[in-house]
């Protein structure tokens, strides 16, 4: 049951990528893809606070595999970022590539730690 | 017969997006289920993560310059597109797990593991999802010839 409704969470949480970076990509007028930084970095967040969370409530163990694994790990993706980072690279954007692949990590890892701090608190 | 549809407007966004999740929860069924099979050991390299997101850029790379090299993005091509690469391995990759798992290694007084694990993932899946386009690129070159003496 838990490991159906991980998946279900998952797809869900693909479909809510897929639209939040239709968005961003109709408004953007840069020219470095921002969808995908903005979606993983809020997800770090998100699974940040949720961590946070768990930790310190261990009862919410099910409803964390949901929603850690299944729905922030579908909203979430590592392969996009990837692809773009190598399109960026082809065109050789490099100061765009690093920006693009560096800050994204870099914001994820900061945005994570701040809601682990905040979900833990 | 229509030769080509028009670029998707908003109103089938619904329908691309019941595709994404679709390929989303088969994504993440195949994820969830490798990392419970093989979790990661507390402060050790987290293998299944590691692997998962690298395999992932590697198959989109191969996946999205093979649509984008055989032709418009439209009609069946964008179907593939969003459901196979946006949800199937976008769902199966993750970033934020990858993050969290960074952040525990770091926290649990693994710097070094934590640091070397943030930098070979990336790198790891730059290289990859290079590759992947790189073969897919040369396979739609070596296909070429053969089509245009036909």
């Amino acid at each position: 049951m838990i490991a159906l409704l991980t998946a279900l969470a998952g797809g869900l949480g693909a479909a809510a990528r897929f639209v939040l970076d239709t968005l961003v990509a109709r408004h953007n007028r840069l020219s470095v893809p921002l969808g995908t930084a903005l979606v993983n970095v809020t997800s770090c967040f998100l699974l940040g606070l949720l961590t946070g969370l768990v930790l310190s409530r261990p009862g919410l163990g099910d409803a964390g595999t949901v929603l850690g694994v299944g729905f922030l790990g579908g909203y979430s993706t590592f392969s996009t970022a990837s692809v773009e980072g190598v399109r960026l690279l082809c065109q050789r954007r490099l100061a765009q590539a690093a920006a693009h692949t560096g800050g994204m990590l870099v914001l994820g890892l900061a945005a994570a730690l701040l809601g682990v701090a905040l979900g833990a608190g | 017969m229509a030769v080509s549809r028009p670029p998707a407007g908003r109103s089938s966004l619904p329908r691309l997006a019941a595709l994404v999740a679709l390929g989303g929860t088969l994504g993440t069924a195949a994820r969830a289920q490798l990392e419970a099979a093989l979790p990661a050991q507390a402060g050790g390299w987290p293998w299944t993560t590691f692997l998962i997101n690298v395999v992932g850029s590697l198959l989109l790379g191969v996946l999205l310059e093979s649509l984008l090299r055989g032709g418009d993005d439209i009609g069946w091509r964008r179907a593939v597109r969003v459901g196979c690469g946006t949800g199937l391995l976008g769902g199966f990759t993750t970033y934020s797990t990858f993050v969290l798992e960074v952040e525990r290694l770091l926290q649990g007084g693994h710097a070094a593991v934590g640091v070397l694990y943030a930098v070979v993932s990336v790198v790891a899946g730059l290289v990859a999802a290079g590759v992947g386009v790189a073969v897919a690129a040369a396979r739609s070159r070596s296909r070429e010839p053969r089509r245009a003496g036909a």
